[in-house]
């Protein structure tokens, strides 16, 4: 994983509630054995009618969603199945941030350990997001701000741990081998 | 400008609240009553959650299916590490499998060659990893969630993880069971551990009893439509009262699969004689004279008595009837003949287009195209004999497509044993080999656009059986009526009629 530090840009709004994993990839997409290339398939009945074609009404498909990469969803963003294809296909897609009122534990989970900033703002917050598509934000992951037009800052939690993986790049996998005699230990007393 | 200020003191609290690890320590003095999840938790501790990093959870089962694993195989290649404890570790094939026997010359009718890829790699990756999998020449191939139980692999007091996240079925038994991602799948089989934080806890109190002709599942829908679609998040449920002790362990299952569905976690119910009863006999558990000594550790899996919970709420199960879903969102319940609720927002909206169906009119009357008897919600033998005592000498409506797929190969030979699949095919339904089939629709079976299907699966997300396709979410029994009718209908009006 790269590190993440901050970043700017333009947001893009799907203003429904419960947006459910089934929805941003659907399973017939999931028999994939590799995690790149997603992308294509992000929202893929949204995007794409059943012939094919794309809906040019839906948002993600307007000139000017391409270089979005900041998503601000309704309530319960990535309800759902546990697919980690749901933050790879946004991903993929060119996302770096989904920025929601609640989002969903499995999913937020997934999203931060491949990068993806899942980040929850209060419900004030969130609705002036919501109303205000388009608009120019930076995000500081360091500073746990996300800084709007005007100079103002909307404040977001991150444990520790997660940020400073995200500064870092750092692998969790590599922090659990780190543990193998804590691991070797509990294993003993368990045996 | 300012939207909202927060106290930047805060952002740790939740790390600053010390483990409870008293008894861990022998430190009775200080040690507060626990709930069930609590003690679970603490039992399972490589390392306590600190401000600095999770807790290290270590992990008793981990199961594997197709769709989930194969990224995490690779990142293990990519590292050159191996599996930490493929004893621990119990794979098969369910997602991507054709619910359709292979041909005479053993082909089976994938619906794709990458489905059929995907099968084969986790073949690959398990026999490279020592790691046990139920393929299809087994006695014991199904879904994740119905062979564990099954093979008496779940037991109270584990901890149970899958990259899925109906895991939280396992959780009938008295185990802290969920789902996890596939990053996480590769942290598990090289560890056998998880990086977690501590989730809240969340007691259900369903009180009373359950009316003839009232299931599990009518009581879980129940539950989700009060908890709502977020109700859960954050949470691990303990479903408790003397309705919840009623149930059949099939019944018990039914609740916790879906306590996802309102955002939890995890599900659980402690275990008692029933489970005990259930698990007896069963491939994995110890027998003979190790059986009693492993009932009684499994005794102590308790939640204290004077334990508080971070919420409780309370169910009367007198109130609750067969229910359906009527919208897009497992939460969007209601009684199978009441007016369905007029829109409180555009997402419910949104749900009665999608659905195309009418507010204030009950959803009782819907024609109905389709009938899904199956998935790790409701495809156990139990739920089967009660699909079945509503078919028995009927036929399904001339219009209605109905299949029946068993949760796996066990279920289905006993089913036969029984006679149960010559009253579905009788009745005109299909029944299939075992796996997931049409509740995720991966593997081809799936319904027509616009087409309406009764399923006793566990989501009814827009385009999740198929795209455009319309899920109403029911019971066995609701479905198997539905089925004769040809349109939704109240189970009982036919179980009557059995008894008349």
């Amino acid at each position: 994983m790269k590190p993440l530090t901050a970043f700017r840009s333009r947001t893009l709004v799907l203003p429904d509630s419960n947006i459910d994993t089934d929805r941003i990839i659907p399973a017939r997409f999931l028999t994939t054995t590799v995690r790149k290339g997603l992308g294509r398939y992000a929202f893929n009945d949204w995007r794409y009618r059943a012939d094919g074609s794309a809906d040019l009404e839906f948002v993600l498909n307007r000139p000017d969603a391409r270089d979005c990469q900041i998503l601000i969803a309704g309530r319960n963003f990535g309800c759902g199945s546990s697919r980690e294809h749901a933050p790879w296909a946004l991903l993929d897609a060119g996302f770096r941030a989904v920025i929601s009122s609640e989002i969903a534990d499995i999913f937020r989970s997934n999203a931060l350990q491949n990068g993806l900033l899942a980040l929850v703002v209060l419900e004030a917050e969130h609705s002036w997001l919501l109303k205000h598509p388009g608009v120019e934000l930076a995000i500081d992951v360091a500073g746990q701000f996300i800084e709007l037009p005007d100079g103002g800052r909307i404040l977001f939690e991150l444990d520790t741990f997660t940020r400073n993986s995200l500064l870092q790049g750092m692998d969790q996998l590599d922090f659990i081998l780190s543990q193998r005699p804590a691991i070797e230990a509990y294993e003993q007393a368990h045996a | 400008m300012q939207l909202g200020v927060r106290d930047e003191n805060l952002r740790f609290t939740r790390y600053l609240v010390p483990e409870n690890s008293g008894a861990r320590h022998g430190n009775l003095a200080v040690m507060k009553p626990r709930t069930l999840f609590e003690k679970l938790w603490d039992a399972h501790l490589v390392s306590s959650q600190i401000v600095e990093a999770p807790a290290l959870l270590y992990i008793d089962l981990h199961l594997l299916h197709e769709v989930t694993s194969p990224q995490a195989f690779a990142e293990l290649r990519r590292r050159g590490l191996a599996v930490r404890c493929p004893q621990r570790t119990l794979a098969t094939l369910d997602h991507s499998t054709p619910t359709l026997p292979a041909a005479a010359d053993g082909h089976r009718p994938y619906v794709s060659d990458k489905a059929r890829r995907q099968v084969a790699e986790l073949r690959n990756n398990c026999r490279t990893h020592g790691i046990d999998l139920m393929d299809f020449d087994s006695e014991h191939r199904g879904i994740v969630h119905v062979i564990g139980p099954e093979l008496g692999a779940t037991q109270p007091g584990m901890t149970i993880v899958c990259g899925d996240s109906h895991t939280s079925t396992h959780g009938a038994f008295g185990a802290l069971a969920f789902g996890i991602g596939t990053t996480e799948v590769g942290h598990v089989l090289a560890s056998q551990c998880l990086l977690q934080r501590k989730p809240k806890t969340l007691a259900v109190h369903v009180v009373g009893k359950l009316g003839n002709g009232v299931g599990a599942k009518d009581l879980i829908l129940h539950i989700i439509g009060k908890l709502g679609m977020a109700g859960g998040t954050g949470h691990v449920i303990e479903y408790r009262g003397e309705a919840i002790r009623a149930l059949t362990m099939e019944g018990r299952m039914t609740v916790c699969n879906m306590s996802i569905e309102a955002g939890a976690r995890a599900g659980l119910i402690a275990a008692d004689e029933t489970t005990f009863a259930w698990l007896q006999g069963r491939q994995r558990v110890p027998n003979g004279s190790a059986w009693e000594p492993c009932v009684d550790r499994w005794r102590q899996w308790l939640g204290d008595e004077d334990a508080v919970f971070d919420r409780e709420i309370s169910i009367d199960a007198a109130e609750v009837v067969p229910n359906v879903t009527w919208g897009t969102h497992p939460g969007m319940v209601s009684a199978i003949d009441a007016p369905l609720p007029a829109p409180r927002d555009a997402l419910e909206r949104r749900a009665y287009d999608y659905m195309q169906i009418e507010a204030g009119k009950p959803l009782a009357g819907t024609a109905v195209d389709v009938v899904f008897v199956g998935s790790c919600t409701n495809s156990r033998l139990l739920d089967l004999r009660e699909a079945a005592a509503i078919l028995h000498g009927r036929r399904i409506a001339r219009h209605v497509r109905m299949l029946v797929v068993p949760g796996s190969a066990q279920i289905k030979r006993e089913a036969e044993r029984e006679g149960l699949h010559q009253v579905f095919l009788a009745a005109g339904a299909e029944w299939r080999e075992p796996g997931c089939s049409m509740c995720i629709a991966m593997n081809g079976d799936m319904a027509q656009p616009g087409e309406l299907v009764v399923s006793t699966s566990n989501r009814n997300f827009e385009g999740r059986q198929g795209r455009g396709v319309r899920t109403v979410l029911a019971s066995p029994a609701t479905a198997a009526a539905c089925a004769v009718a040809g349109y939704v209908v109240d189970p009982r009006a036919l179980a009557e009629e059995v008894a008349a």
